[in-house]
């Protein structure tokens, strides 16, 4: 047997967006184990929101990450509407439905984008960033902001669809079915990008369901799960959402990056068109509950109960439980389950039998979210001083892979 | 000085590196804004590098966690001089949303030493490379102070 290694990667690293460490158990080449540890940017938010009126958590929830931040107060919202028993508005719903669209798309093509330059196929980063910068426009149009919107509030949405919003969102979804196609057939049509991810970090079916992958990463490897087929919250109801699986569309679900990267571009199609019903079927009326937010906060006093809820953000399910007690104005307990602490259970079983120049692509795989996950883990200490290998020699190892293969 | 002026004739090409002390990733997925073609910073002679051993420029998002506070040192010191620090986001300022937190050092002017700060939660890309350009009077300064110490040694 060859000797084993262990190397750490992170926390802080090039390939990816934020802190996380996974000591990697090497055999020469080969990934033998893995074990992750995160907790590095835990910032106890759930914490800091039991001194907050839940007019103001919608704030916090909002930076709990920055990427899906709408779902993240789309879940929390709903769960004080849960316990407080408000409705919502049929108009205010279906904006709501919209951003979320809107979100996930932007989200997916930024995670299309990153797993292209981590195999150091930087001309389709550029790409799939172009692409973004439409969808960041319309949000911009829609709300004043590019990343953190604002638009939820308990009881509606703060922002209406005017005139201009529609033309820019019609516009929009023109311009992607237009120009989305090239970009999708760059990277898979490339035999380069194709034996990048290719069977690497593959996520059976079985393994799927027996770590609780969730979002696009269980749906690559041929789980049939939605929340928006399953159980629809807002404006889903009305539109018939089938959860993409790269068997319907392929024959068979390998469960690798490749098939990660399939479903998120085919979600974006996917997302296109309940943009373009969104947008048929708008209700009129009024967007939110109630307008004055100190009669919604007297309201939200006199409410006592737990709250529940649960929808789909890009990245999988995020469920928000809040608690509110009667006559106290502050929520008195919150607890967030993010997505990518579900996909993360499931990191040391991709890394297996991989090669270490992939573990960079295989993280950024399920599209980590690191932000959202790290909330309220006990952070442990860390195991001492190793050999590190430096970031630029990990993103180094995966581009001279990806020159390897060029030059058969 | 005039900025303008400055950025009309860049007397360095700047490296920047990044370091994500414990922030939402707005500020982040808005610093890959900025490399991307539509701001693209490198028109104007900067680039992001993936080590701090390489950069003049440190950008740093987040409001420190306890745990990044040693790793946020640490690449602090491998950066070499002259090097100067950019905030980005309000987070990073004083806390913002997270001013009340248990599980935090920051804002990052307790542990390293800023130059320019950034505001917005998150700031827009433009704001950002107006930050980084920014820098560039500080690092001038810098280097002419460096430069004067080392012709007094010698
Ligand atoms: S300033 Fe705002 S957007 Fe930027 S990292 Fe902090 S909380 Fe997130």
């Amino acid at each position: 047997m060859e000797k084993q290694y262990t190397i750490p990667i992170g926390p802080v690293h090039v390939g990816l967006k934020e802190p996380i460490t996974a000591w990697l158990d090497l055999e020469g080449e080969k990934i033998v184990g893995a074990t992750v540890r995160p907790g590095a940017i835990h910032r106890g938010i759930e914490f800091m929101a039991r001194e907050r009126n839940p007019i103001q958590v919608i704030y916090l929830a909002e930076r709990i990450c920055g990427i899906c931040s709408f779902s993240h107060i789309t879940a929390f919202v709903r769960a004080v509407e849960d316990a407080a028993g408000i409705p919502v508005p049929p108009r205010g719903q279906y904006i709501r439905a919209l951003t979320l669209e809107l979100e996930r798309l932007h989200s997916h093509m930024l995670w299309a984008g990153v797993a292209c330059y981590s195999i150091g196929f930087d001309s389709a980063f550029n790409l799939g960033m172009v692409l973004r910068e439409k969808v960041m426009d319309v949000l911009e149009v829609l709300s004043g902001n590019r990343v953190n919107y604002g638009v939820g509030t308990i009881g509606g949405v703060r922002w209406d669809i005017t005139p201009k919003v529609a033309a820019a969102v019609r516009e929009m979804v023109k311009y992607y079915r237009a120009e989305f196609y090239p970009f999708y057939e760059i990277v898979t049509e490339d035999p380069i990008a194709h034996a990048r991810m290719r069977h690497v970090g593959t996520l059976s079916y079985e393994d799927a369901l027996r770590y609780g992958a969730v979002g696009p990463t269980a749906r690559a490897s041929g789980v049939r799960c939605d929340l928006r087929h399953s159980s629809p919250y807002e404006a889903y109801a009305d539109f018939d959402v089938t959860p993409i699986v790269p068997q319907d569309y392929y024959g068979k679900a390998y469960g690798d990056v490749f098939d990660r990267f399939l479903v998120r571009v085919h979600e974006v199609y996917q997302s296109l068109d309940i943009v373009d019903k969104i947008m048929d079927g708008l209700p009129e009326g009024d967007i939110v509950w109630e307008k004055n937010a100190t009669k919604v906060l007297l309201a939200l006093k006199k409410a006592e109960g737990t709250g529940w809820s649960a929808i789909e953000a890009p990245r999988g399910d995020d469920s928000h439980v809040v608690h509110l007690a009667a006559g106290d104005e502050n929520v008195t307990w919150w607890k967030v389950r993010a997505p990518t602490y579900a996909n993360a259970v499931s990191w040391p079983v991709m890394f297996r039998e991989n090669e270490l120049a992939d573990a960079p692509l295989i993280i950024n795989s399920i599209d980590p979210c690191i932000s959202c996950m790290e909330r309220i883990l006990t952070t442990d200490v860390g195991r001492g001083d190793q050999r590190l290998l430096t970031r630029k020699e990990l993103l180094k190892m995966s581009r001279e892979k990806t020159r390897r293969l060029m030059g058969k | 000085m005039n900025l303008a002026k400055y950025l009309e004739i860049l007397p360095k090409s700047l490296w920047v590196t990044t370091c994500n002390s414990g922030s939402c990733n707005g500020c982040d997925i808005e610093i890959v804004a900025t490399i991307s073609p539509r701001y693209d910073i490198e028109r104007l002679g900067m680039k992001l590098v993936g080590t701090p051993r390489h950069a003049d420029v440190l950008v740093v998002t987040g409001p420190v966690t306890k745990f990044m506070t040693e790793k946020l040192r640490r690449i602090y010191h491998q950066m070499p001089d002259p090097k100067v620090v950019v905030v980005v986001g309000n987070c990073g300022a004083s806390g913002d949303v997270f001013y009340k937190s248990y599980n935090l050092d920051g804002p990052v002017d307790r542990i390293i030493p800023v130059d320019v700060y950034v505001h917005g939660c998150p700031p827009r890309p433009e704001a950002i490379i107006e930050g980084v350009a920014k820098a560039v009077l500080k690092l001038e300064n810098l280097k002419a102070s460096l430069e004067a110490k080392e012709e007094a040694v010698s």
